[in-house]
């Protein structure tokens, strides 16, 4: 039984990889952060101290968490399936323009109904554009990397099409001062479809809590769904054959798994978490469609799940550490007068991915070795 | 006393979890052919890891003609002229026989230019003087793999080696491959080499070798001359218990006719014709088995047969009811059970726990899905129920199933398999990487199953376990069953001769 004791510690240090990798990158970002001339524990206090040293703080670190979660969620998702679906930010564009659409259009209908309905809308635009690739992987076998990158782009025109075709008029004060060009943008979405910020449930609750806040309710839709997709991983039927099609699909076959069903249904989820996005960016933030709002968080939440190992809990916890690093990033490059820009800390973001990379690879060969039973 | 060529002396190697090499001993005279036998894990392969240098012992020490070495990598060993073929031939298929031979150590012209004459020619003095005959200029990818194993040895004669180590080599062989590499290693023995010969076929110890030394649980258990031991000996010091060898079949009992198969015919991946007009009947109570050089159909046919593959034409019926080209689902719920040839790709999923493996296949069904979510109560207890009943090691369901040994793997497919009482059993190649004790258990469960009725279809490339286990033998070559044989009325040397498709014509007028 003492060995079983050490094969578990292996486990726990496989585990913490992640920790380790950005307590090494934190450190490699202290060098470069020296390297300019600047002081990295004040640099380091200053970041931390306003991210997460109070209320404010927190509140924009969880707003901006929330999408990362969605789409690290995304990728996480497809990958318990063995996909990497790099197509998030693609399945993004077209679940959140499909909200704001329905957010927009059907403007008469009550909150307890358009909400859900916008909801419901963001996820099945990305789950049926992540769709596409996995039924061609499903049917003939073309890889879901080239068909997600493509479908990206055509994601983004197409976005890009239809916002011109529902672009709002620009209204009297516009006009009044002259103003042209905008960037192209919809109209606003209904009151009853705008999710409430965190602020107003703090004020309910008399906690004190800055009003001009953003972070808002899809901050708690995100946190569902991390917990919707352990759970259908780990403890549904569904999950078991997913997963199971990930690790062996040739496993999965002679088990009766249809492998080319569940690369479908896998796509299809993990593009739905990306379409929701649109909760947060649209429904509880912007409150209409604008062009070059969001882009890039879709390729964001491949770090993300990969600093998460692929798990929702682990993807939950990376995402607000980029949340941190995101926010905490920009008030130190006020503080600091632009002395420490914003991409300083993107990066010790690249840093940290690559660290997981490696240390991840480094402990593997270490249980490899110490676990060779000849 | 004969002079020594090896002597590894108190060798012990350490992995966390287990002493792979306790205070090892290990010597082996110059001339000789040395068998080196155990189960798996016993710890063979670390030993000869260590003496070609791909390990560093924690402690001992090994002298090479008497001369103490410091084997630090592959490459001092070849310098030592200790030469090794591995189980896995390392050979690049798209090269020639002479190219692969030469690689990493060319004859060259003015030092720039690869002098291909000379080696064609050294190839062939080499061949020439083990006795047979290789085509210098074949490429790796058209020659069989009994001479692929021949290239093998050449290039490790080629670097200069007196000491082979020869890993496993006839796990891949026809018997008919087995008895010309015998008469190889018995011609190099002539020359004076020296040959250890790691095994766990204890036939071919007392064929082949002069000593024999046997490892359990990383120690050496003894050391006798071949002539001095016989195989229940080797076998019980090897198990650390006495093994019965002679499988005690019970009369045949014959029901009614359970699996049909007419006129089947499909394609392989390659979309040739991989099964061609096969047709079979399968009693209740009884084993067909198939034996055949891999390759030959084999994996196709049960690949129809269990719905992973589609039949071009012919049909599949089980009892009354036709099956062909079912889905592999459908096939499970009919109560056809498959334990696969390739166990580690097809059998098992290796990240999954013990109890998350022993559901495969009925997954889906209550009472491991109900309603919303799998039943982790049942799950696992379905799953102590199998590790106590089939005694897989260690008993904790919640192991990964890539934590466990080759056999304990086997343990769990069989224990998935068989239960739930399936009307037809495959197993294809179910022993295969096995040790003894893992053997034993196998076979002893197939006859079981064949005792209380049920059909039994066995794939396997070893004519032994075909002969010990079938009541009725298959020969297939080339996805055809050349013929079908009562055991008792034919024998390996037939058996073989047959798989090769060598007597076909001798085999044609005989109407059956």
């Amino acid at each position: 039984m003492k060995s079983i004791k050490k094969f578990d510690y292996y486990i726990l240090l496989e585990k913490i990889t992640p920790l380790i990798a950005v307590i090494f990158a934190l450190l490699v970002g202290a060098i470069v952060i020296m390297l300019i001339g600047e002081d990295p524990v004040f640099v380091y206090k200053t970041l931390f101290s306003n991210a997460i040293g109070n209320r404010d703080g927190w509140g924009n670190v969880l707003f901006r968490a929330t999408p990362l979660i969605f789409t690290g969620l995304t990728v996480a998702f497809a990958f318990r399936c063995g996909l990497f679906n790099i197509g998030g930010e693609g399945q993004m564009y077209i679940g959140t323009f499909l909200a704001t659409w329905v957010g927009f259009t059907f403007t008469n209908l009550p909150a307890f109904i358009l909400i859900p309905l916008c909801i419901f809308a963001a996820a099945a635009g990305g789950a049926l554009w992540a769709a596409v690739p996995g039924i061609l992987k499903a049917k003939t076998g073309v890889h879901e990397v080239i068909v997600t990158i493509m479908m990206n782009w055509i994601a983004a025109s197409l976005t890009f099409f239809l916002v011109l075709k529902f672009r709002a008029t620009p209204n009297e004060a516009m006009v009044a001062a002259g103003v042209k060009q905008m960037i192209p943008h919809t109209s606003e979405i209904a009151e009853a479809a705008r999710l409430p910020r965190l602020y107003n449930i703090f004020k309910f609750l008399n906690i004190d809590f800055p009003s001009y806040n953003q972070v808002n309710v899809s901050f708690f839709i995100a946190i569902a769904a991390a917990v919707l997709a352990y759970y259908i991983l780990w403890k549904t039927n569904l999950g078991y054959e997913i997963r199971a099609v990930g690790y062996s699909p040739l496993a999965a076959e002679y088990g009766g798994i249809s492998v080319g069903k569940n690369i479908i249904l896998a796509m299809m989820i993990s593009g739905a978490f990306a379409g929701l996005v649109g909760t947060n960016e649209v429904m509880g933030f912007k409150y209409r469609w604008r062009q070059e709002l969001f882009t890039g968080l879709g390729f964001n939440g491949i770090a993300v799940a990969l600093l998460g190992k692929n798990h929702p809990l682990g993807v939950v916890l990376s995402a607000i550490l980029f949340g941190i690093l995101n926010y905490g990033g920009a008030i130190v490059n006020i503080y600091t007068e632009g002395r420490i820009p914003r991409e300083l800390i993107m990066v010790l973001q690249a840093v940290i991915v690559i660290f997981v990379v490696i240390s991840d690879e480094v402990v593997k060969r270490l249980i490899r070795q110490r676990r060779k039973v000849v | 006393m004969p002079e020594i060529a090896l002597e590894m002396k108190n060798i012990t190697k350490r992995f966390p979890l287990v002493v792979a090499n306790d205070k090892v001993n290990f010597t082996v005279y110059k001339g000789e052919i040395h068998a080196l036998v155990g189960e798996n894990g016993a710890g063979k392969s670390t030993l000869m890891s260590i003496l070609y240098g791909l390990y560093q012992a924690d402690s001992g020490q090994i002298f090479i003609n008497g001369k103490k070495a410091n084997i630090t990598n592959p490459k001092v060993a070849i310098n030592l002229k200790i030469g090794m073929v591995h189980q896995h031939f390392m050979l690049v298929p798209p090269l020639t026989v002479a190219e692969n031979i030469i690689l990493g150590m060319e004859p060259k012209k003015n030092n720039i230019f690869i002098d291909m004459e000379k080696a064609v020619k050294r190839v062939e003095e080499l061949s020439k003087s083990m006795g047979f005959k290789i085509d210098p200029k074949a490429k790796i990818e058209n020659i069989s793999v009994g001479v692929q194993q021949r290239v093998e040895i050449i290039k490790v004669l080629y670097r200069g080696a007196e000491i082979l180590v020869m890993d496993e080599p006839t796990a891949v062989l026809t018997p008919q491959e087995v008895e010309e590499l015998f008469d190889i290693l018995k011609s190099l023995k002539k020359q004076g080499k020296t040959i250890i010969f790691i095994t766990h076929k204890l036939n071919e110890v007392k064929d082949l070798s002069d000593r024999v030394t046997v490892m359990r649980r990383g120690k050496v258990v003894g050391v006798k001359n071949t002539k001095d031991t016989n195989q229940e000996e080797i076998a019980s010091m090897m198990v650390g218990r006495k093994v019965i060898f002679d499988i005690v079949k019970k009369p045949l009992n014959l029901g009614r006719t359970a699996f049909k198969v007419e006129k089947l015919e499909a394609f392989n991946n390659k979309r040739f014709p991989a099964v061609r007009n096969i047709s079979f009947k399968i009693k209740e109570g009884e084993i067909l088995g198939f034996a055949g050089v891999e390759g030959n159909g084999q994996t196709e046919l049960v690949e129809v047969i269990t719905g992973l593959r589609p039949a071009s034409s012919g049909k599949i019926f089980l009892y009354d009811s036709d099956i062909t080209n079912y889905s592999p689902r459908n096939i499970r719920e009919d109560k056809i059970a498959h334990i696969p040839e390739d166990r580690r790709q097809r059998g098992i999923i290796s990240d999954y726990t013990v109890a998350e493996n022993l559901i495969l296949g009925s997954h889906y069904r209550l009472p491991y899905n109900k309603g919303l979510s799998l039943n982790f109560t049942e799950i696992n207890h379905h799953a102590e129920s199998l590790i106590k009943n089939y005694d897989i090691r260690p008993s904790d369901k919640d192991n990964l199933l890539k934590s466990l040994s080759g056999g304990n793997q086997q343990k769990v497919i069989v224990a998935r398999e068989l239960f739930g009482e399936p009307k037809l059993l495959i197993a294809a190649q179910p022993t295969r990487g096995l040790d003894v004790g893992s053997i034993e258990f196998v076979h002893n469960q197939i006859l079981n199953e064949r005792d209380k009725g049920k059909a039994i279809l066995l794939i396997s490339a070893d004519l032994e376990e075909i002969f010990s286990l079938s009541d009725r033998i298959a020969v297939i070559y080339e996805g055809k069953i050349v013929d079908i044989l009562d055991p008792q009325k034919t024998n390996e040397k037939e058996i073989g001769l047959l798989m090769t498709g060598s007597s076909l014509n001798r085999k044609l007028p005989k109407v059956k």
